[in-house]
């Protein structure tokens, strides 16, 4: 049971270390487009043209 | 991964490919079928440009071309000029466009590699979420119109889009509601893991030590969703405070922000009951219903921004007058004296004076008259018309920004303030039930404080929690927003939420006519013939007298003759027009004249003979030398769906009006078919304006349905108001919804799913309160432990939304 005197803290930074993350990408517009990047990495340059 | 087309489809867009068509593109070897020469162009562009890859890799067929491969007309290149769209000092210009037509990931990639192949082009990326395209390019290189065209020979239209200006604040708005939704989802779903213990633990099983350390890590956690996620309510509170109003949000803020001292209290003391878990979870649930109807709404915004970006109103300016080069300008850039040509066809960008010319004016827009009034050197026009049959030469009277449009716009401004505000009447009704809670939350506090004292601030904060208005603060949002997504989809952009509530109660009903009742535009009613002609032939050479015409009157008879089995086509030649009488010509070596009576009579040389056309309807006569052939009578026919519309609504019990700027032998014409007692013809929009507001002293609700700039105004002061997309851009703007597909009929949709929704509302209001009036007792008689008080206000809430989330299977 002592663990948890240490667990849960180690959580509690976790969860507010996940939060920072999370604002980090949001700042960079990770969230804006949720659709096309999966989409374009079909595309790639690599498609020979004939 | 690529779409086989159908045998006969078109290859790009997969229409179906007409009989006896010809256009055919060979792509990877193999010729392929074109529907138009729309699509046989943007094929072969894409082919030529190296991207035949394209329709190996695509999911689904483009967009048809149609008219998108048309040459870029003149009014592209005013962006060039924009300095909106030019980075200042650098030589790199950076927009964003909106691209209209994305279907697949193909696109993406062909859109990109189209531009990243010009010239000049450093970056270009398309936003697939919101059909925007961000381009980098350098000045000196290439121009914004030659990416505009670039993108029109691909098939795709595009415009640019004012980001700066417009997308900034929206875009931050839903970014910091999803930061706080996802803050506050987080939170609760930590801290409910630190609460269970304490609930699923045996009463003395849990060692203090453990149960401390629990609270202490539930109230970190809480912090950030009270602190970043609350903000909203805790702002709204502040703000109905200072209006000195009882908001929702006031009851909201006190149960958050009462439930959460009293929790740090009770930790702090280390005795007592905390509600971190209920905080948390009430945060999240009201979160997420306002995060879903700003969705909901950004998207009806973003097809009206579409509308209203389309292309910039221009004007031909003569500079050198009475020279004759003229140059495309902005019609905002017009002033007074300068001269202007207006071809046929367009509008008139500013009032002004004809100086060269005699035409037919079109004052549709502005007054609602239908048919168009013949003007002539020294005549005013005022901007906003359409000039209907030939170029004229216009000297501007007033600048744009004073011009007739623009006092039109001022009214709609004046009518705006004086908008009746349902919503104040739902927050007041609320701000009563807030403080009824309030003083009895205030009097449980006084019973217990001498009861009980140790239990009284525990059982004050129950009731404060288990009261928390959630359920009655959800039961309206989250039913309105599942109604507004549903009608999106049926096209019904609701813009206002106070639509469905209105029109539920709306007692009045009044429609305009030009437009909106009718079409619009004139057809060809009936066909009388005289001299043995029959009616295919009369029709058939009167559209070939009428072929180059861009008269709405002659295209009537053209799309008239069009309809009907070619047996010969003609063709007249030495064709000789009088703007407002008619059209001369010779077919097939005889000399006809198709135009008013008198005109016709000229040639004719006798007296027009006896016909019972209607009174509304416009005559055209067809006479050839001494001979008269036939008459056609021309008028704006009813939409398919007025007559249903206008039932429907008869069967509820509203009374249906008829408001137009109309002759009112006209609108009763229109009336008397439909069955709408009440019509009102000659109104101007001053008219139109008093004649709603009379009503609405009288008691009424009206809900207007319009279009056209006339009824912008009008469209304002009602209580709620509906506009054709098909009609002016102007009147959209003011009207609280907009019709996308321009069919009348899906007024009565709305109105079908304005009731669904109040029913829904109700269901959920009554819900809310049965459950508020047993639990609010329970908790203040002490009966509620607080995970009890937590479940009940979870439950509430879900049943709510549930019971919301019914609308949009509808």
């Amino acid at each position: 049971m002592e663990s948890l005197f240490l667990l849960v803290p180690l959580s509690i930074a976790l969860v507010f270390g996940a939060l920072w993350v999370f604002f980090k990408a949001s700042d960079d517009g990770q969230f804006e487009d949720l659709e096309g990047p999966a989409l374009r990495i079909l595309h790639d340059d690599d498609t020979p043209d004939r | 991964m690529s779409a086989l087309p159908q045998p006969l489809a078109c290859f790009h867009c997969g229409l179906p490919v007409p009989e006896d068509a010809r256009w055919h593109v060979p792509i990877d070897g193999i010729d392929r079928a074109m529907c138009c020469p729309g699509c046989e162009a943007v094929a072969r562009t894409i082919v030529d440009i190296g991207q035949a890859s394209y329709y190996r890799e695509r999911t689904g067929f483009a967009a048809t071309a149609g008219t998108a491969a048309d040459l870029v007309p003149p009014e592209l290149r005013l962006y060039d000029s924009d300095p909106l769209y030019s980075a200042d000092g650098t030589e790199q210009a950076e927009a964003v466009l909106l691209v209209e037509g994305i279907r697949c990931a193909a696109c993406v990639w062909l859109i990109e590699h189209r531009l990243l192949k010009i010239d000049g082009v450093t970056a270009a990326s398309l936003n697939v979420a919101t059909e925007r395209l961000t381009v980098r390019w350098r000045q000196d290189a290439v121009k914004l119109s030659d990416l505009l065209q670039a993108l029109r020979t691909i098939g795709y239209t595009a415009f640019p889009y004012d980001a700066a200006r417009h997308s900034e604040q929206l875009r931050k708005t839903s970014r910091t509601l999803g930061r706080q939704l996802f803050v506050a989802g987080l939170s609760m779903m930590q801290v409910m893991m630190y609460v269970a213990p304490a609930y699923m633990a045996e009463d003395g099983t849990l060692d203090a030590d453990m149960a401390a350390l629990m609270r202490w890590a539930s109230l970190l956690l809480t912090l950030p969703a009270i602190v970043y996620s609350a903000q909203p309510f805790f702002a709204g509170a502040w703000a109905s405070l200072r209006a000195r109003v009882l908001g929702m949000d006031v009851p909201v803020a006190l149960g958050i922000g009462a439930a959460f001292l009293g929790s740090v209290v009770a930790t702090w003391r280390g005795s007592g009951d905390v509600y971190f878990d209920s905080v948390t979870m009430f945060i999240f649930l009201l979160l997420a219903s306002r995060y879903l109807e700003l969705l909901a709404r950004r998207k009806a915004a973003g097809a009206l921004e579409r509308m209203q970006h389309a292309l910039p109103a221009s004007a031909s300016k003569l500079a050198g007058w009475p020279a004759r080069d003229s140059t495309v300008v902005p019609a905002a850039a017009l002033v007074a004296d300068d001269h202007i040509a207006v071809k046929p066809g367009e509008a008139f960008s500013a009032d002004g004076v004809i100086v060269e010319g005699r035409t037919a004016v079109d004052l549709a827009l502005l007054t609602g008259e239908s048919v168009p009034q013949p003007k002539g050197p020294g005549d005013a026009v005022p901007g906003g018309a359409v000039n209907t049959s030939s170029a004229v030469v216009l000297r501007v009277t007033k600048p744009v920004a004073d011009s007739t449009l623009s006092g039109l716009l001022k009214l709609v401004e004046r009518a705006g303030a004086a908008k009746p505000r349902i919503a104040q009447w739902a927050d007041k009704a609320a701000s009563r039930f807030v403080l009824a809670l309030l003083l009895f939350a205030i009097a449980t506090l006084a019973f217990w404080s001498w009861h009980d004292p140790a239990r009284a601030w525990p059982v004050a904060i129950a009731v404060l929690v288990v009261s928390c208005p959630c359920a009655l603060s959800l039961a309206t949002p989250s039913a309105l927003a599942a109604a507004t997504d549903s009608l999106l989809a049926k096209g019904i952009l609701v813009v206002q939420p106070h639509v469905l509530e209105t029109l539920h109660r709306a007692t009045h009903i009044v429609f305009d006519k030009t437009g909106t009742l009718t079409t619009g535009r004139p057809t060809v009613q009936a066909v009388h013939t005289f001299n043995d002609m029959d009616s295919a032939t009369a029709a058939q050479l009167a559209a070939a007298l009428e072929a180059g015409s861009l008269h709405p009157i002659g295209r009537a008879i053209a799309a008239h003759a069009d309809a009907l089995p070619h047996l010969v086509t003609w063709h007249a030649e030495d064709l000789l027009e009088l703007p407002g009488q008619g059209l001369e010509g010779t077919v097939a070596g005889q000399r006809y004249r198709l135009g008013n009576a008198s005109f016709a009579a000229m040639l004719a040389g006798s007296a027009p003979p006896d016909t019972n056309a209607g009174a509304d309807a416009t005559t055209v006569w067809l006479v050839s030398q001494g001979r008269w052939l036939a008459c056609f009578a021309v008028s704006d026919s009813l939409r398919t769906d007025a007559q249903r519309t206008v039932d429907l609504f008869r069967s509820h019990g509203k009374q249906v009006v008829l408001l137009s700027g109309d002759r009112q032998a006209l609108a009763d014409q229109v009336a008397q078919r439909l069955g709408i007692g009440i019509a009102l013809g000659d109104c101007l929009p001053e008219q139109k304006l008093a004649y709603v507001q009379r009503l609405q002293a009288a008691g009424a609700v009206v809900a207007m349905v319009g279009d056209g700039i006339n009824d912008a105004a009008v469209l304002s002061a009602a209580d709620v108001s509906f506009a054709m997309s098909s009609g002016a851009a102007l009147a959209q703007v003011h009207a609280d919804t907009v019709l996308l597909h321009g069919q009348l009929g899906m007024v009565g949709e709305t109105a079908a799913m304005a009731a669904a929704t109040m029913r829904v509302i109700r269901q959920n209001l009554a819900w809310a309160t049965v459950y508020n009036i047993v639990a609010i007792p329970a908790a203040a008689f002490g009966l509620l432990g607080p995970w009890l008080a937590g479940v009940g206000m979870a439950a509430s809430s879900a049943i709510v939304i549930v019971n919301a989330l019914r609308l949009r299977a509808r």
